[in-house]
């Protein structure tokens, strides 16, 4: 079979990544083992997470600019509500999945723009979670710490648990009936509608799993550092964005990928470590960072050249 | 005719939008097997009528019934009766595959285990209608051609899923279909007819309505003005019939058209005649609405406006159709809206010299007539026809050579009209050139030269006393499917 045009936009993520694994394992050759890719992918699962929470409002065409104060909120609640009162502290993540869809269903109904609502309500989780936690603390449920820490055979945990996650976030996304309805509303939301589905059942659902994945993402983040703060996860925004987009992701027109995402979400994780590994003053290293996105981008750029020209032929 | 009550009737139906009767008292009955051809210029109803069928238009006067019943229309009742429509635009989801693509055209059609039954159903659905047609139905329609996207849309249409289709819409199938591609899709209507299904046909090939339905049906301004079987028409007829049944209005004299300057552009198109136009000449473009008129249009003004720093005298000014979507500035002022065009021209040391844009603005207030006690008011407290106006006095204001006009009468009142008429010949008179894209045919009388737009490309020359309606008419509709569209 020829390689599909999805399958080719899929290469560029992994071969970013095994570009900045092989400088890595080149600086440091210690970092080969099993605990060397611990130690590179830690805090990858929560940015993993995060990224899929926002692909699932790109596929809709909208942009979420709260997710990073969203999983900053969640991870006050897991420090705080979850580990003292279980039950009030589910409760609370429960209505925060809630409000997410309920946001999907404002957005839609009133015709806001998605960036606006969300760059409000990132005042509204910041706040909540300050109000939660005022300075840093909080501690892990015993079990979330034990879930994070542990230690699987052949692959560590970080990167176990990334297979895992996108393996579920493709379900959803590539599989269900629901992913393919919340791709034709990004794709073409007037056919979707004409067919006789609601878009508005579409775009809460997808906004209800953006909820949910930036709980988790919260609840992975405390399991990893035990105590929270209201501005753990401020910079997951950006980095949730430019992980979709790495990872074969369009602004518009529902094109997004689940495995993409989280390949992407490694991709920027490694690159702050390889750039630490070049000895880059932390100074540059944001826009070193920003270096590589380009590279990665402007690779696919030449890509989608190639393909437009196959289509034509 | 059988006894049996009609699928989807209509009777004396009425709807208007504003100042405009798109449907002024159409009646229509949809029979099974009977493959019913709709014909008609721009502007005869034909879309609002589709539109109203398929339930997303409500009507205002006149009633609807569905298997004899009268019934509350709408989508959802549409597609429970059996109603598929496909659309001129392509209505799928590009970045859905083909079988994803069946999965949500078909709602209810599927359980959890989806998608190996997507597939089949997606690939059974075109083996019916186009044997051989080679698509991959785990490609994404994005990365389909044109004509593929067409054909998946077609089948999709005519698959055995969900309501059984019993009454399918088909607005110009066979737009970016290939001959051969366009006989599959023709003779799988007769089958699907044959087997007492219903069709609505709608094509500006005539050959194509004339061979397979057996009925038509033709529109003008509004209503049916013919309604009989096909085989009672021929080309010509059909021609005729669409034409207007008042007589021939004399054409506006006036001084012979310039027609030996020298052009002030050419513009070659791919296929068909290139585009001339000369100073001091009015050209119009016309035919069927999307066959490429825009287009040109976008093209010229392309070639001709600067990329980068626009100079004091621009080349080219563009008066845009859709008002409100790239026309105005709508938290302007009448003054600023009217003057942005020239605004180089009334800088002055990198300010705005006020006094000039006001000067400007209130000249040519007077001179087209713009209905305002103060050009300082916002451009939306103008009526729709007023603020046409301030879009032609901005492209004129700025003295470009050349103005291009994207069908700007659409929604205007007959009064508005007659008087950009008047300023339009005048500024022609001027050295001024223009070129004209109307959906209108009797403002194509108003012009020097018509070009007649079918399939992307200019189709027929008309100049002087030739451009008539009935020249028009026959130029726009093709006798045969041309080869090897695609």
């Amino acid at each position: 079979m020829r390689p599909t045009a999805d399958l080719i936009r899929l290469a560029v993520p992994f071969l970013a990544l095994g570009a900045l694994l092989a400088g890595v394992f080149w600086l440091q050759p210690r970092a080969m083992s099993y605990t060397g890719l611990n130690l590179l992918f830690n805090l990858a699962v929560p940015i993993a997470l995060a990224t899929l929470a926002q692909m699932f409002v790109i596929a809709v065409n909208d942009l979420d600019l709260s997710m990073g104060a969203f999983v900053s909120f969640a991870a006050c609640v897991t420090a705080t509500f979850l580990h003292d009162t279980p039950l009030l502290g589910a409760l609370i993540l429960f209505a925060a999945v809630a409000g997410y869809a309920l946001l999907g269903v404002i957005i839609h109904l009133r015709g806001l723009p998605a960036i606006v609502v969300t760059l409000g309500m990132s005042f509204v989780w910041l706040g909540l979670a300050v109000m939660i936690l005022p300075a840093p603390g909080g501690a892990a449920p015993g079990w979330l710490r034990a879930l994070m820490t542990v230690r699987p055979p052949l692959l560590p945990m970080a990167l176990a648990a990334s297979i895992l996650i996108a393996l579920a976030a493709h379900l959803i996304m590539a599989r269900s009936s629901l992913g393919v309805l919340i791709r034709g509303v990004g794709g073409n939301e007037r056919s979707v509608a004409r067919a006789g589905w609601s878009v508005l059942g579409a775009k809460a659902a997808a906004y209800a799993l953006a909820g949910l994945f930036g709980v988790l993402a919260g609840m992975a983040l405390v399991g990893l550092t035990t105590s929270a703060d209201a501005n753990i996860a401020l910079r997951y925004t950006l980095l949730s964005i430019a992980g979709v987009i790495l990872g074969g992701g369009e602004f518009v027109g529902g094109r997004v990928s689940a495995v993409g995402a989280v390949v992407g979400a490694l991709t920027l994780t490694l690159a702050g470590s390889f750039l630490s590994f070049l000895r880059l003053s932390p100074d540059w290293q944001i826009g070193a960072q920003g270096a590589i996105l380009i590279l990665v981008l402007a690779l696919r750029l030449g890509l989608d050249a190639l393909e437009r020209r196959g289509v034509r032929a | 005719m059988s006894d049996a009550p009609a699928l989807l009737s209509v009777t004396d139906a009425r709807l208007r939008f504003g100042e405009v009767t798109a449907l002024d008292g159409v009646s229509l009955a949809l029979r099974a097997g009977e493959c019913l051809g709709l014909v008609g210029h721009n502007g005869a109803g034909k879309s609002t009528l589709v539109n109203v069928l398929n339930g997303g238009l409500a009507l205002q006067g006149g009633s609807l019934r569905a298997d004899g019943q009268p019934v509350r229309w709408d989508v959802a009742a549409a597609r429970a009766l059996g109603l598929r429509c496909v659309f001129q635009e392509l209505s799928l989801c590009p970045n859905l595959t083909v079988a994803e693509n069946a999965r949500i055209l078909h709602r209810g059609q599927f359980g959890l285990i989806w998608r190996a039954e997507a597939r089949r159903l997606a690939k059974a659905a075109l083996d019916a209608v186009f044997p051989g047609h080679g698509i991959d139905v785990r490609a994404q329609v994005a990365s389909l051609a044109l004509a593929q996207r067409q054909m998946v849309e077609i089948a999709l249409a005519f698959a055995e899923a969900g309501p059984p289709p019993r009454l399918v819409i088909l607005d110009e199938p066979t737009s970016s279909l290939d001959a051969s591609i366009a006989r599959q899709l023709l003779s799988h209507v007769r089958r699907f007819v044959a087997a007492g299904g219903s069709v609505v046909l709608i094509s500006h090939i005539l050959s194509e309505v004339l061979e397979t339905a057996t009925r038509i049906v033709v529109m003008k301004d509004g209503q049916v003005v013919a309604d009989r079987p096909a085989a009672e028409f021929t080309p010509a007829g059909l021609v005729a019939a669409m034409g207007s049944t008042a007589q021939e209005r004399r054409r506006a004299e006036r001084g012979a058209a310039p027609a030996a300057a020298a052009p002030l552009v050419v513009h070659a198109l791919p296929r068909g005649l290139p585009v001339r136009v000369a100073a001091g000449e009015v050209v119009g473009l016309t035919g069927l609405a999307g066959h490429g008129q825009t287009e040109l249009l976008r093209a010229l003004h392309d070639r001709l406006a600067p990329a980068w720093a626009a100079g004091r005298r621009p080349a080219v000014a563009y008066v845009a159709g859709d008002r409100r979507h790239d026309g105005i500035l709508p938290l302007w002022s009448i003054r600023r809206n009217l003057t942005v065009s020239a605004l180089s021209a009334l800088t002055r040391r990198g300010l705005v010299d006020e006094r000039a844009e006001r000067a400007a603005a209130e000249a040519w207030r007077s001179r087209i007539g713009i209905r305002s006690p103060d050009l300082g008011l916002p451009i939306l407290s103008l009526s729709g026809g007023n603020q046409q106006k301030v879009l032609f006095a901005r492209a004129l204001l700025a003295g470009a050579p050349l103005v291009l006009m994207d069908d700007p009468m659409r929604g205007v009142d007959v009064g508005t009209k007659q008087e950009v008429y008047g300023i339009i010949r005048a500024e022609a008179a001027a050295g001024r050139a223009f070129v004209w894209y109307s959906s209108e045919i009797e403002e194509m009388e108003l012009c020097d030269r018509v070009y007649v737009f079918r399939e992307g490309a200019a189709a027929a020359e008309l100049a002087g006393a030739q451009i008539t309606e009935t020249a028009i008419l026959e130029a726009s509709f093709a006798g045969h499917p041309a080869e090897g569209a695609a």
